[in-house]
């Protein structure tokens, strides 16, 4: 089979890497956001429980795309300019971060209050019951749900289209323009990758379920 | 810095494509309710190849970005198919599809969630397969996942922007074209973002005072997304 | 409630020995732990309502009663778990709850709770293992983050523990592959290896199958033999109190009704209360 459009295929490895980057990178800033807004919903401040869980309603509340929209169009006006990837990064990873606070704090909430006096009973200090007791089954319980997560991450990633930041959707887009008859082709392909990518993220958590809950 | 006469001069177009918004969100959602039992009775099929090919089916939509399948629809199906469907069409067709597969899932616990002694009872009482579905199980399933529904609802409310790539002219593409008119993109997009924000946080206060009503508990709790 | 704290201090060691009429010559030893004035509430719910109870180095002491008379309670506020509401509770004539702070009585903080628990052990209905640990690490979590012992030393220790309660030979297992009373074992070795000078059991049986809870109560038998480290064992399990204990408190409704040795309690009770009581299990 003869398929011209293939000669453009390095544009899509580029759009790739970009994809990638923007998935990675934003992974990390919603990881942390989830870890740190997902510890301080269960801390004994009402003002940092409080701080942490109006950032997850309005962040969930949101409209990624808007917010997207927003952080790289509307803040300049504010006179704070982001490049794309910043931007994108920072839209998708505030985003996705106080959806991972849910999942952080609910398993938390999930490990039995017996865990934590087992602890008291034996003496271990607070920061020790944390860390050796509580986040070791806690992280074992958020690992299915967090693969799903990073699996809207992905998806999420194609939005950076919208403020021409060149991904594999936007280079899809522009290979389309220039072999118009393949389109049919061309976003077949173009799912079957994500496709790929979504399935290389579940199959990473599954093995790292495994791994993490061999106790079970 | 924010100029309030060119907000009211903006508000009547807006307004006017926030009502096109809440189209694609009830007729998306109303049509991934559609979709998504027949994912959930479909992947609960005896025959094999139906249950196998179902479950493929929801694994990819669910794998892949909303705006792909958009464009593969809006842009392919056409030149695949005989049919043309306009943007607004193929946006709810899109959004049912994406979110049918999710409402599936949603179906699916409420669906285990009924005892196996009521399907036994209906075996027993030699009710056919249709009667066993709408008279048995799904009265029974249905209700206590209401409020995971509730929380589609705003998902898919907050995915309508997407839908401006295709050019249905929602929200964020009206506020788009506003400013492309006079370069001021602040106030537009921050209405939209409000407006946005404001309906969300009104709808998921809505579910939850719903939910205590009719739940008393938190089924619905961290819910979202997934 | 200062005043009340600092009564209850250093009280009389006669007054000790009167409230208690302790058997078996623990009348010369100074208590380990004193419940003075204790009550606790949680919401409207008073639970306990005014206990005093002294627990002497190396007593076996069974807290019996109806369910909700506050027994589990009592048990948890020695370990740290519950703060009583008011009264106090005093470690070797230190109080639990408080300290000392220019001369006042202030809530403990952390450090103070910290020093004060290396005292007080505990095994739970639940046992509440901990799943993600083998056995073994189980075992020497608390010898080697707590007491910092060197790995073998601790692994040493651990094997022993396990040794006495009969699972050396589980060593690698984690607690998903044990029974119930395996689990309860590993738990009550796990509270042993610290060597605390009082330990609480609470209703380390009730969760188990029948057959299992011989096993576990066999082990008590013989920690309660071979030690002198006291015990409070808050049980439903008549015989086995009547057994290990040299005193039976019995408690309903948030107050100690009755106490006295096994004989005197289960032979002759005094109260209604204690003999409609005893009734149910005959």
């Amino acid at each position: 089979m003869n398929l011209p459009w293939l000669e453009s295929l390095p544009l899509l490895v580029d759009g790739l890497l970009i994809t990638v980057q923007v998935a990675v990178l934003s992974s990390v800033v919603a990881l942390a956001l989830a870890a740190a807004a997902g510890l301080a919903r269960t801390s004994r401040y009402a003002a940092i429980r409080g701080l942490a869980g109006t950032y997850v309603e309005i962040f969930r509340a949101c409209s990624l795309l808007v917010l997207l929209f927003w952080v790289y169009f509307a803040l300049p006006f504010l006179g704070i300019e982001l490049s794309k990837v910043t931007a994108a990064v920072l839209a998708i990873g505030l985003n996705i971060g106080a959806y991972g606070a849910e999942i952080v704090r609910s398993s938390l909430k999930a490990i039995p209050e017996g865990q934590h006096e087992a602890g008291i009973a034996l003496n271990l200090s607070p920061n020790e019951r944390m860390l050796r007791i509580i986040l070791p089954q806690a992280v074992a319980r958020m690992l299915p749900p967090f693969g799903n997560l990073l699996i809207e991450l992905l998806k999420s990633t194609s939005l950076v289209y919208f403020i021409t930041l060149s991904d594999l959707t936007y280079e899809a887009m522009v290979i389309r323009n220039n072999y118009y008859t393949w389109t049919p082709h061309i976003f077949g392909s173009l799912l079957i990758i994500y496709f790929l990518l979504s399935s290389c993220i579940f199959i990473t958590f599954r093995l790292l379920e495994r791994k993490l809950t061999a106790w079970r | 810095m924010w100029k309030w006469d060119y907000v009211i001069e903006l508000l009547p177009a807006l307004l006017q494509a926030f009502g096109v918004t809440l189209g694609a969100t009830l007729a998306g959602f109303a049509l991934s309710i559609i979709i998504g039992l027949l994912f959930a009775v479909g992947a609960r099929s005896p025959i094999v190849p139906v249950r196998l090919t179902v479950r493929a089916v929801v694994d990819f939509i669910r794998s892949t970005p909303l705006l792909v399948q958009l464009f593969f629809l809006y842009f392919s199906l056409p030149m695949l198919t005989p049919f043309a469907m306009s943007a607004f069409a193929t946006g709810v067709i899109g959004l049912g599809l994406h979110y049918g597969t999710y409402m599936s899932e949603v179906f699916r616990s409420g669906i285990e969630a009924v005892p196996r002694g009521q399907w036994e009872a209906a075996t027993a009482l030699h009710l056919s397969k249709r009667k066993t579905w709408f008279s048995v199980i799904l009265p029974q399933a249905l209700p206590p996942v209401i409020p995971m529904m509730g929380n589609y609802l705003i998902v898919i409310f907050k995915e309508t922007p997407t839908l401006s790539a295709i050019t249905v002219v929602e929200l964020l593409l009206t506020a788009k074209s506003e400013a492309s008119i006079t370069y001021r993109v602040f106030e537009p997009y921050s209405i939209v973002g409000l407006l946005f924000l404001i309906t969300s946080l009104l709808f998921s206060l809505g579910i939850r005072y719903f939910e205590k009503r009719y739940f008393g508990g938190h089924i619905a709790d961290g819910g979202g997304k997934r | 409630m200062i005043a009340e704290a600092e009564n209850g201090l250093k009280p009389e060691r006669e007054e000790a020995a009167e409230q208690t009429g302790l058997p078996n010559g623990y009348t010369h030893l100074v208590p380990i732990v004193r419940y003075r004035s204790i009550q606790k509430s949680f919401g409207e719910l008073q639970v306990i309502k005014g206990i005093d109870l002294d627990i002497y180095p190396g007593e076996k002491i069974a807290l019996i009663g109806p369910s909700g008379s506050g027994k589990t309670t009592l048990g948890r506020m020695l370990m740290t778990l519950e703060e009583p509401s008011s009264g106090t509770i005093t470690i070797e004539d230190e109080p639990l709850w408080q300290m000392e702070k220019k001369g006042n009585l202030v809530r403990a903080s952390e450090k103070h709770l910290h020093r004060m628990r290396s005292k007080v052990g505990m095994v739970f209905q639940h046992f509440n293992l901990f799943p993600h640990m083998t056995v073994l690490r189980n075992v020497t979590l608390a010898p080697r983050s707590v007491l910092r012992l060197a790995k073998e030393e601790a692994e040493e220790r651990a094997v022993e523990m396990l040794r006495k309660v009969g699972l050396e030979n589980k060593l690698h297992e984690y607690p998903a592959k044990l029974s119930g009373g395996q689990k309860q074992r590993v738990a009550i070795a796990r509270a042993l290896v610290m060597q605390p000078k009082v330990m609480v059991f609470d209703e380390v049986t009730s969760a188990l199958d029948p057959e299992l809870v011989g096993e576990v109560l066999n082990v008590i038998k013989d920690i309660a033999e071979d030690g002198n480290m006291a015990m409070l064992l808050i049980t439903h399990e008549m015989e086995f109190a009547r057994e290990v204990a040299d005193r039976i408190v019995f408690g309903a409704e948030g107050r100690i009704v009755e106490q006295g040795t096994p004989v005197e309690l289960f032979e002759n009770p005094q109260s209604d209360r204690l003999k409609s009581f005893l009734q149910r299990f005959r």
